[in-house]
């Protein structure tokens, strides 16, 4: 393999996992935006993901046009209830409790989904059948071209969704001024829950397109969110734009990192990259979050 | 979080209770549970400081706990120091560790804190895990030695437990001293308002970074016990789910009370020992009860029992 047909092939890995990493980030900043909180429990948004891909696609055998769309409705649902149940539910309002009622929530989540599904890998059949490509000299499978192609089409479907239309202005408007959105007349706490159903959306979906690669367990999704957290924190924590960015760079940086370094570190570089970010330039790559200096 | 004369009091209490409880307790495997117990309690009442006094959450104090575990089983085994000056050592670098991380993130309001010492709970995991030519790896490294006194081991469970007893009680002792200096009250003001605290002088970030350095010794220390009591440490004992672990301790003890620590760590320590049906629904059960209170009791297991001496108190009066 040549120097050249090498450096494809790392970089079509590394947008393959940029990408997981880059829906999770938008997760993150969905429920950042509207909350001000983290949601620790975008993780376990994608390993539900997979494992209802795992139950809908292999074991249900249903046809995976109809498998896809049940399980992102499925664990919208879930972000709803966190919202419902949870997070809106809560007596107090610090933001600290607030993330560890996430943090609470993801330890239940994961216990749940042990006691459901196990705790061994689950192989989850991919979305069309598994035949070797080759492009510039990459060799991937027509899962590849999925994980690329379903995150373009639901980025593209956000962006048409936050500048036309109505309920997605709506939810920019809680995120920029909560309470001169309420003033507008706009259901504040209906568009804090949407951002919740959208952000398990996003998370479900990272999870049934990566499973057919990575095998679908109780706690697959974890480090993907952890390592999405760190994607979101590069580009701008809050930042949709950063969100996407951050995660294909980071996706790219741990794929060249672990080749042209060892593959023994690879899962440090992403947390490396989150520590410097916070300790250099806690904006991020393109500015968000709060930098406020007391 | 305020420390005054009922304090002492119920520090008094605790002692004998301390004193008291192995002439009860024969069972080593309920001592051994009780030896952990102290640990926590040892760790969380650090942790507690941090949430208390400068507001801010630790996810990393696994990966403190853990530092303080592995460079002094280390020191002392590999390189065959005195346990207790090894531990020392390790309280130093855990001490510097914790200076790099707080002085960057702790002078900017959020939660960059949380999302440093994740990172940083993550990388000694991945650490610990893969130089396993000094740290043996996910098999964990052992053979580290107990601690001496006098020249005789501190082997067994029953001279391990008022080594950590001792420790857990200095340990709540010395958190009520902090409570009553300039740097506690400097950083009480601050949690009441942080403009006001800056505007009449108070170095507010580099108190927070004081705090949150010595909660970071608490947990070393604490690991540095750990280590030379138990002779084997491995890496699962500290990743991440174990500082979320100790989180929950101080949530559910009661965030910033003094505490809270020792409530959270005698709750919710002997739980899964004493009920084995938990350990296999370890994460549902921990989940469950987190998330609970702190949607419909935050102030934690501290705050029914002032609500309760508070009520107490209206109805005598």
């Amino acid at each position: 393999m040549s120097g050249w047909e090498q450096l494809s092939q790392y970089i079509m890995s590394g947008l393959t996992t940029g990408s997981i990493y880059a829906l999770a980030a938008l997760g993150f900043c969905l429920i950042y935006n509207a909350t001000h909180i983290v949601n620790f429990a975008q993780g376990d948004f994608i390993s539900l993901g997979g494992l209802m891909m795992y139950t809908l696609l292999g074991a249900a055998g249903l046809p995976a046009l109809l498998a896809l769309p049940l399980a992102v409705a499925v664990v919208a649902g879930l972000g709803v209830v966190l919202e419902a149940a949870a997070v809106g539910r809560a007596k107090s309002r610090e933001i600290t409790v607030l993330i560890f009622i996430t943090v609470a929530a993801s330890v239940l989540f994961r216990g749940v989904f042990k006691e459901v599904w196990g705790k061994q890998a689950l192989a989850v059949p991919p979305l069309s059948p598994d035949v070797p490509l080759k492009l510039l000299g990459a060799t991937f499978t027509p899962q590849n071209l999925w994980i690329l192609g379903i995150t373009l089409a639901a980025i593209a479907v956000l962006i048409y969704f936050f500048n036309h239309t109505l309920t997605g202005r709506a939810v920019r408007a809680v995120a920029i001024n909560p309470k001169a959105a309420a003033l507008m007349g706009i259901d504040t706490r209906r568009m804090v829950r949407l951002s919740f159903a959208l952000a398990g959306a996003l998370g479900a979906l990272a999870g049934a397109i990566i499973t057919p690669i990575t095998t679908a367990s109780y706690n697959v999704g974890v480090l993907m969110g952890l390592k999405g957290f760190a994607a979101a924190v590069l580009g701008g924590y809050g930042n949709f734009l950063g969100a996407i960015v951050g995660g294909l760079s980071l996706g790219l940086l741990e794929s060249l990192g672990a080749g042209a370094l060892s593959s023994t570190y690879k899962d440090v570089i992403a947390f490396v990259v989150l520590l410097l970010v916070l300790f250099v330039r806690p904006r991020g790559l393109l500015g968000g979050g709060e930098e406020t200096r007391v | 979080m305020n420390g005054g004369r009922a304090f002492l009091w119920q520090l008094l209490a605790l002692a004998a209770a301390v004193v008291l409880a192995p002439l009860l307790v024969g069972n080593p495997y309920h001592l051994n549970v009780l030896n952990v117990m102290a640990l926590n309690v040892l760790v969380v009442t650090g942790l507690n400081l941090l949430i208390g006094f400068a507001g801010h959450i630790s996810l990393g104090h696994a990966a403190f706990y853990g530092l303080g575990a592995y460079v002094s089983g280390i020191l002392s085994s590999t390189h065959g120091w005195d346990p207790w000056l090894s531990s020392l050592a390790a309280a130093l670098v855990v001490a510097l560790v914790a200076l790099v991380i707080g002085i960057p993130t702790l002078r900017l309001a959020g939660n960059y804190l949380v999302m440093a010492t994740l990172g940083f709970n993550l990388i000694v995991t991945i650490l610990i895990l893969q130089l396993d030519e000094f740290t043996g790896g996910p098999s964990g490294f052992s053979g580290i030695p107990p601690l001496k006194v006098l020249g005789r081991s501190l082997a067994s469970d029953q001279q391990f437990y008022w080594l950590v007893w001792g420790a857990a009680l200095l340990g709540l002792l010395l958190a009520r001293n902090l409570a009553d200096s300039r740097v506690g009250r400097g950083l009480k003001a601050l949690h009441d308002s942080p403009v006001a605290a800056a505007a009449v002088g108070v170095p507010t970030a580099a108190y927070k970074v004081k705090v949150f350095v010595l909660s970071a010794v608490y947990a070393s220390l604490a690991g540095s016990l750990y280590a030379h009591y138990f002779g084997i440490v491995t890496p699962k004992t500290f990743d991440i789910f174990f500082s979320v672990e100790l989180v929950t301790m101080c949530l559910v003890g009661g965030m910033g009370s003094l505490w809270g620590g020792f409530f959270g760590a005698a709750f919710l320590t002997p739980l899964p020992q004493v009920l084995h049906v938990f350990d296999e629904y370890k994460d549902v059960f921990f989940g469950g009860i987190l998330l609970v209170l702190l949607i419909y009791q935050p102030q934690g297991l501290a705050g029914l029992w002032t609500r309760h001496a508070r009520a107490r108190a209206a109805r005598s009066a």
